[in-house]
């Protein structure tokens, strides 16, 4: 058994032989934050008294909902054979909106802890992470976590890990974060198999930087895994794709809070901070190297992310615009991945499209708007982006369906994805079902096990932004685990259903839907919409529309009387009370010409079930 | 009186409540008897059945109003209020016309020794049908009350069961005939939309009513209080519920009848000759509510009393027996004064509007649709907006 190394190695100093690098991949809740807490009091680096759960991850967010949204490395000093060791654990994202911040992650290192549930074996994020990491050649160490649960099936699923990345199930290491069971063995297998990093120290300076995050004190804090040369404070350094120079304020490791150094070398991970204020100065991807001695190549793999998901997000109170602008902004620091323009509607008023990496990624910036900024927000159902051509060949990007172009289409191309589901054998037909009412064409099929099937499915992204995980979940028992990646554009036969009340066009509630689906769509939002939009004094037609020609409708009848009965000496306090109350309601509707329309009628008419897309997937 | 009081600031350790607007408007008093022989199913109103609460009992609880009615006058002369007369006084409940006419009438001397009766004040009794005999209201015309008004809800028996009143409404017309003969005005009221009911059934209530020669009317639709046995009735589905649609119609139905009958409409849910205490409310005049959980306004001063009888009793005991007080600034009363006066067929100044900063053009709409009319320089309801009240308040307010 190995003790806690008695001295941990210094940063900068540290040979390369002696430096482990590697990233945890698992799927959410398979317990990898616990796990990084253990190993973090196992190395001694936090003591128990310090300790809380889920020690690494920083914002509220990411400990209520159980997932890491920004990556970390944490050194932590290991002792094997009388050998002291720096391990760095560079702790990656869990969910498919950051894929690219995940691939950056495992640029940064040799090995990869493949962490699988023993009670739940790989899910499909995870698949696409394990094979995202063979393709970068990393040394993978399979591990079944949560031994200690009862429902554990630890022998099926280290068949299951051997059959994925060969060798034996033998070989599978079995831990229990939450006891601590087998930890150390973790460790010891960390520095036994991956590969020490092998950088050229004499080189000029490259560093890859896989995380960029903006703290409020500091300015943009820039994770980096140094590959060849060193760095060291006081020094000039550039960014290899813009050629902007910095002044290095402060380099150092984290451990796991942050310690400075006098640099870092080939082979280390730490960070740098050069006060600049806004991460997309200093972009994940990005190679740094130093002024005085640059290098010629950067490091492979710069790739602007590009959002996927489109929504309008909308003060609650118009007054409120302003502040709304500059919360994004603030956001834009710490998030280079947010994008976003000044919208109008004439249904919502001043706000802003904005565009995501995924579905998460715009309920965590939603979210975070209205926790971190105290503003209330409408965020409008979310849209791909599409291509459209007119018959005049004129070309349009379609990111807000009330954009789509009057008149004659030639053709509408929408985004395609390629979709990963993994599930046990059971679902499959059920799957099937799911993926043919979503426009889905399957790629193949196979078994991973006894009785667990890969399925992959090409599928057009605005089928699967709105609910198809939750639908996937659900017709599953919360087996099926999904996971996609982009795969162009295709034509499709997607027209524009606009929905009118009073006859007058309502922008905020338009949508792009295939053809075949439009009269579906077009009731069933009529009737959404009918339940809520309240009754007014006069009667309420609501249509749904694909082009002139009406394909729903539905009405909301007038309201016969609204007047209290009865008011007496009494009542006049009660009854004031009341109308400071409705008139507080008021502010919660939006005037559509005459029509009052309660805000949350916005996301809620255009999502399938009754659970609005905020209270979607954990 | 409604179920729950609002919350206020407490009552002044001074014991004073400052005069802040017209102080000079007519005076009013209401006295709360919180008894009732029986609880109705559908009544969620500050009364209790038993005879004796705690060490509190029917029959000397007048005692303790007059000890409110003492307390009020001190608390009016020391705040530097005018001594004014009362226009009205009206008995209201639970049900008054258990009290004897002895207990009334000592209530009334001393409401008549500490603030004196204009000459053509309004004295008004509520009283159920069961407990109005002809003796008890000979006795009341006796003593000086002159304007009974009677809970009669409804005609139909089947109603009545399920609003679970008592009495028989054949008992209505001889005690109408009896008041008109004692020279006693009267008033009936009526409720509609109780579960059950038909638009039919209504009909006939209302021509009943009308054909009595009353030369009053309240029709209230039902509210299902919170709360209630009726509530809970229609919760488990004994009852189906109310319903608004309807509602709209037996109102119309209502005003029909009466109008036809000489009854005009004048106030969301009352026909026929004004009530002069009714319009007290209404137009923000000053009145001393006496009894538990009474309400009372005073020069923009709004506060209530305690509401059980024993707490209230206690609390006497010590000064005076209100739970909360609020003081009304300028702009809640102009709020007010629309909410309030937009109900009745007079309407409210324009003036009002224009110093809640209303626009012309919020208003405009509401006339060009029919449901506002401007009259003798008022803005008022017209008959196809007086269903919708509250609706037309709101909006000008926030529009």
């Amino acid at each position: 058994m190995s003790p806690r190394a008695r001295s941990a190695l210094e940063p900068s100093l540290t040979d390369q032989d002696q430096i482990r690098n590697f990233c945890i991949i698992a799927h959410i809740d398979h317990g990898k934050s616990t796990l990084a807490d253990r190993m973090l009091q196992l190395t001694g680096i936090v003591d128990d008294r310090q300790m809380r759960a889920q020690y690494l991850d920083r914002m509220d967010i990411e400990r209520e909902r159980g997932i890491t949204i920004k990556s970390q490395a944490v050194r932590l000093p290991w002792e094997l054979d009388n050998k002291t060791f720096a391990l760095n654990m560079i702790d990656t994202p869990g969910h498919v909106d950051f894929t690219y911040e995940v691939s950056r992650s495992l640029a940064a290192c040799e090995g990869a802890v493949l962490l699988v549930d023993a009670a739940q074996g790989i899910e499909a994020q995870t698949l696409a992470n394990l094979y995202l990491a063979m393709e970068n050649d990393l040394e993978i160490i399979p591990v079944l976590n949560k031994i200690d649960l009862p429902a554990a099936q630890t022998e099926k699923y280290a068949e299951e890990l051997a059959n994925l990345i060969g060798g034996s199930p033998d070989d599978c290491l079995r831990v229990s974060g939450k006891t601590g069971v087998g930890v150390e063995e973790l460790l010891d297998r960390i520095v036994q198999r991956v590969p020490a990093p092998t950088g050229d120290i004499n080189a000029p300076a490259r560093a890859m930087i896989f995380d960029s995050v903006y703290d409020s004190y500091r300015g943009v804090v820039t994770y980096v895994r140094m590959i060849d040369g060193r760095l060291s404070s006081r020094e000039q350094i550039q960014m290899m794709s813009t050629r902007a120079v910095h002044e290095l304020l402060e380099i150092g490791v984290i451990s796991p809070e942050p310690v400075v150094t006098k640099g870092l070398a080939a082979g280390e991970v730490g960070y740098l901070i050069t006060g600049v204020k806004d991460v997309r100065l200093s972009k994940v991807g990005d190679t740094v190297t130093t002024k005085d001695k640059p290098a010629t190549v950067s490091l492979k793999g710069y790739a602007e992310p590009k959002p996927m998901v489109f929504s309008g997000i909308y003060p609650i109170d118009g007054s409120d615009y302003p502040n709304l602008r500059e919360a994004l902004d603030k956001l834009r620091l710490s998030d280079a991945s947010l994008v976003y323009e000044p919208e109008t509607s004439a249904a919502l008023g001043f706000g802003f499209r904005c565009g995501f990496l995924g579905l998460l990624h715009l309920e965590i910036i939603t979210e975070r708007l209205e926790r971190e900024f105290n503003l209330s927000l409408i965020a409008t159902a979310p849209s791909v982006v599409y291509q459209v051509t007119r018959e005049d060949n004129t070309e349009f990007i379609v990111t807000n369906p009330s954009e789509f172009p009057e008149g004659k289409i030639k053709v509408v191309k929408e985004p395609i994805v390629k979709a990963t589901i993994l599930s046990p054998k059971d679902y499959v037909g059920t799957i099937m079902d799911l993926c043919q009412t979503r426009r889905g064409t399957m790629i193949d099929m196979q078994y991973l096990g006894e009785d667990r099937v890969q399925l992959r499915y090409q599928l057009p992204l605005a089928e699967i932004v709105f609910d198809f995980f939750d639908q996937l979940k659900s017709k599953t028992q919360g087996y099926g685990s999904l996971d996609y990646e982009e795969a162009g554009y295709l034509p499709g036969d997607l027209v524009k259903v606009d929905l009118l009340l009073q006859g007058e066009k309502v922008d905020a509630f338009s949508s792009i839907v295939h053809k075949d689906k439009a009269y579906g769509h077009g009731t069933k939002i009529t009737s959404k919409l009918r339940e809520l939009i309240p009754r007014q004094q006069f009667e309420v037609p609501i249509q749904a529309a694909v082009g002139s020609r009406i394909i729903a409708r539905e009405s909301v009848r007038a309201v016969r009387k609204d007047v209290l009965a009865k008011c007496y000496g009494g009542d006049i306090s009660r009854k004031r009370k009341l109308l400071e109350k409705q008139k507080e309601g008021k502010k919660r509707m939006k005037m559509v010409g005459r029509v009052e329309v309660p805000q949350d009628a916005f996301i809620k008419a255009l999502s399938s079930d009754e659970t609005s897309s905020t209270e979607k997937k954990k | 009186m409604s179920a729950s009081l609002p919350l206020g600031l407490p009552w002044p350790v001074s014991n004073l409540i400052p005069p802040r607007f017209d102080e000079s408007k007519s005076f009013h008093a209401y006295v709360h008897i919180p008894f009732c022989e029986f609880r109705c199913g559908y009544c969620d109103f500050n009364t209790y059945t038993a005879k004796e609460i705690g060490g509190l009992s029917q029959s000397s609880f007048h005692e303790s109003l007059i000890t409110e009615i003492d307390a009020s006058a001190k608390i009016l002369k020391n705040s530097g209020y005018p001594k004014r007369s009362l226009s009205t006084l009206f008995f209201g409940g639970g049900t008054p016309s258990l009290f004897t006419s002895n207990q009334i009438e000592q209530i009334m001397s001393s409401l008549r020794d500490h603030y004196g009766f204009l000459p053509d004040i309004e004295i008004t009794l509520e009283a159920n049908p069961e407990s109005a005999s002809p003796q008890y209201l000979e006795q009341l015309a006796a003593i000086g009350v002159n304007r009974i008004s009677l809970g009669v809800q409804s005609f139909d028996p089947k109603v009545l069961a399920t609003l679970e009143r008592v009495h028989d409404p054949d008992k209505v017309g001889p005690i109408l005939k009896a008041a008109a003969e004692l020279g006693l005005e009267s008033s009936l009221d009526l409720i509609y939309g109780a579960p059950k009911e038909s638009l039919d059934s209504w009909k006939t209530t209302v021509e009943i009513a009308a054909s009595m020669g009353t030369k009053h009317v309240s029709a209230y639709s039902l509210i299902v209080e919170p709360g209630t046995k009726l509530a809970r009735q229609i919760k488990v589905g004994e009852l189906p519920p109310t319903d608004d649609d309807l509602d709209a119609e037996k109102f119309e139905i209502a005003d029909e009848v009466f109008q036809a009958n000489g009854l005009p409409w004048y106030e969301v849910a009352n026909w026929g000759k004004p009530s002069k205490h009714n319009h007290a409310y209404w137009s923000s005049a000053d009145w001393w509510g006496f009894g538990p959980g009474a309400h009372s306004h005073l020069s923009g001063n709004r506060f209530w009393n305690t509401k059980h009888p024993l707490g209230y009793q206690k609390q006497l005991a010590n000064g005076s027996p209100v739970a909360g007080i609020e003081y009304i600034d300028a702009r809640t009363n102009l709020e007010e004064r629309l909410m309030l006066e937009l109900r009745t067929s007079t309407g409210i100044p324009q003036t009002v509007l224009a110093e809640l900063g209303i626009l012309e053009s919020t208003i405009m709409p509401f006339v060009l649709d029919g449901s506002l009319k401007i009259e003798n320089e008022n803005l008022a309801v017209t008959a196809s907006g007086r269903l919708f009240v509250d609706r037309i308040v709101l909006q000008l307010l926030t529009n």
